[in-house]
């Protein structure tokens, strides 16, 4: 199967920093492909290289195999690359009908937007999606929980990506029982085909919620598995360096 | 009486649950100004009725107030935006410069300009004249004040105020520090197209409806909302940030400018020295009219509605015989509740 979206060989140099040194990194539709790794392994630089913000110095992005060059975050999102930021980036006086077409607003005439319509198709998707906020519809967000804020961030995402989410630590903040709900609708929109990248310090979460694991260490990616091969030790041991079942640059 | 049990509620989809009609009017702070205008106008109508409750005395109300309402409007664009214009003097002042510099430009034979004509020899296209030199002073304020806050930076409140004396000063340099007398925009400033309606009060009703419109029916006015409440989550979205504040003070500039027409035309001369608390009064509207400060929440209505409080306790008092310096007390004191009301309602909501 081809990945629907892959890196590979990238190299990202910061002044002297190496963020990243020929790391790869692949996602494959249908599945949650969780990317760990310590504090400055790369994670972060890796998505916002996924995600459009920055351009690599060397190696490429792939999306459906063919080599892509993606100027910015909305060249990603209209190639179906959506992501979903730690701070939720809603605007918390907006309902979440507004939220969710902020900036591709259904428009009347060209320039008046169509709430009533908006409205709609957000009740559709969030009922379909799981979202237990259709009664909630005319509250601006601020409103919400935090557990109920990010599922509206992460369900803007699952409307607007044809392919790919990106998720960065979306449980962060979260009690245990918006955790779960969170983990749940990640797992429904895995089901819709969608890849799902899901970046996380919570291994235990990892282990319950990913299909594949990519674990990244000093810029490259260090070890692969499969849902089951590894436990949180074996993970611990790739993450700190203990262990490893790749070898050498840009491996592929 | 008999009690009955609710059946089948357990099974029910949970709905909106209902709240009693008084606290959800109170929710809106719309509608809490509201109130407290009709309370206004209610008292003095018992305290008055021969006078206060004329028709007369609401029209010349609504012509007193048509030129804060028009800049009003603008000014609600930007405080939604979490921003402030503090040159709106200087962009009616320059406004009203800029147009009779503009009248001065045409002649009118024997060494006449448009700006000397008599009020009934005027023509209409004097009047556009007029309208495009205002207009074209409100355009270059709100540019400054655009560029400067959105590309530059420059915290709002400051760069207006640098607008402010920058514009008053301008002005006073184009007038060698001399007021300017005409007559051409009578037809407008004293003219009734509607008969017993002067037209400044159909212009800023117009004004009011196109900002209406535009905050609250188009993409614009969502994306101003979306950027007064999370800049960067609108920046994410895919909004140019930058490019959209720059619209927002123009709207705000031009606001001015036009008020500076209507000044123009309904003073029959430039006022350099005058308008000076305009901004002030502006944001004391907007703020009454339930527009947060911090940005992101706002309406037209209540704005529309926030003009005529402090207007309607000035007439108020004057007509019952109270110092009418009691009504910069009053509308200071209800300013202060209006925006603690506000915040009280934020914090309760963002506890969520």
């Amino acid at each position: 199967m081809t990945p629907v979206m892959g890196a590979y060989g990238v190299v990202k140099t910061f002044g002297h920093v190496r963020a990243l040194r020929h790391a790869s990194f692949e996602a494959f539709p249908g599945e949650v492909t969780a990317l760990v790794g310590d504090n400055g392994a790369g994670k972060s630089t890796l998505t916002k290289i996924l995600s459009g913000v920055f351009a690599p110095d060397e190696g490429e992005v792939r999306i459906d195999g063919a080599p892509v060059r993606l100027a910015d975050p909305h060249d990603a999102k209209r190639r179906g690359i959506e992501t979903v930021y730690q701070d939720l980036a809603l605007a918390p006086d907006l309902d979440a009908a507004a939220n969710v077409f902020l900036g591709r607003e259904v428009r009347r005439f060209g320039i008046l937007h169509n709430h009533p319509e908006m409205r709609r198709r957000t009740a559709t998707a969030f009922r379909e999606l799981g979202v237990g906020l259709v009664q909630d519809m005319r509250a601006p967000v601020a409103a919400f929980s935090g557990g109920q804020k990010q599922s509206v961030a992460i369900a803007r995402a699952a409307m607007w990506a044809t392919k790919v989410i990106l998720m960065d630590e979306p449980t962060a903040a979260l009690g245990v029982i918006q955790t779960t709900k969170v983990l749940e609708l990640v797992e429904r929109i895995r089901d819709r085909g969608i890849a799902v990248v899901f970046i996380s310090h919570n291994l235990p979460q990892v282990m319950q919620v990913a299909d594949r694991i990519e674990v990244l260490r000093l810029g490259a990616r260090v070890a692969r598995f499969r849902r089951g091969e590894a436990d949180v030790e074996r993970l611990i041991a790739a993450i700190s360096g203990a262990y490893a079942n790749e070898t050498g640059e840009g491996a592929r | 009486m008999t009690q009955t049990k609710p059946t089948g509620a357990e099974t029910q989809e949970p709905v909106t649950p209902r709240v009693p009609l008084v606290r959800a009017l109170l929710r809106n702070p719309t509608m809490v100004t509201f109130a407290a205008l009709l309370v206004i106008i209610a008292a003095f109508s018992v305290l008055a009725p021969d006078t206060f409750t004329q028709r007369s005395n609401f029209v010349q109300l609504a012509q007193n107030v048509a030129i804060l309402t028009v800049v009003s409007v603008g000014t609600t664009f930007v405080v939604i935006t979490a921003g402030v214009d503090l040159s709106i003097p200087s962009g009616i002042v320059l406004g009203e410069v800029f147009a009779v510099h503009a009248l001065q430009l045409v002649g009118t034979g024997g060494g006449d300009t448009a700006a000397d004509v008599a009020a009934d020899q005027t023509k209409g296209w004097y009047v556009l004249v007029a309208l495009a030199g205002a207009l074209l002073a409100g355009l270059v304020i709100g540019t400054v004040n655009g560029v400067v806050v959105a590309y530059l930076k420059v915290p709002p409140l400051l760069a207006t105020l640098g607008t402010l004396g920058a514009g008053l000063g301008a002005a006073l340099i184009l007038q060698d520090g001399v007021n300017t007398a005409t007559y051409a925009l009578d037809p407008v400033g004293h003219g009734e197209w509607i008969p017993g309606v002067p037209n400044l009060i159909p212009i800023a009703l117009l004004v009011v409806a196109a900002g209406f419109v535009l905050l609250h029916m188009a993409v614009f006015g969502r994306h101003t909302f979306a950027i007064g409440s999370n800049p960067e989550a609108a920046r994410r979205a895919g909004i140019n940030v930058e490019r959209h504040l720059l619209k927002v003070y123009l709207i705000g500039g031009t606001a001015a400018g036009f008020a500076g027409f209507l000044s123009l035309a309904y003073f029959s001369t430039t006022s350099i020295g005058g308008h000076s608390t305009d901004n002030l009064q502006a944001i004391t509207a907007v703020a009454l009219g339930g527009t947060s400060l911090f940005g992101g929440v706002g309406s037209i209505i209540g704005t529309l509605i926030g003009v005529w409080i402090p207007a309607v306790l000035k007439n108020g008092f004057v007509i019952t015989g109270v110092q009418p310096y009691w009504q910069d007390v009053a509308v200071g004191l209800v300013l202060i509740v209006a925006v603690w009301i506000d915040q009280l309602r934020r914090r309760s909501r963002d506890r969520g």
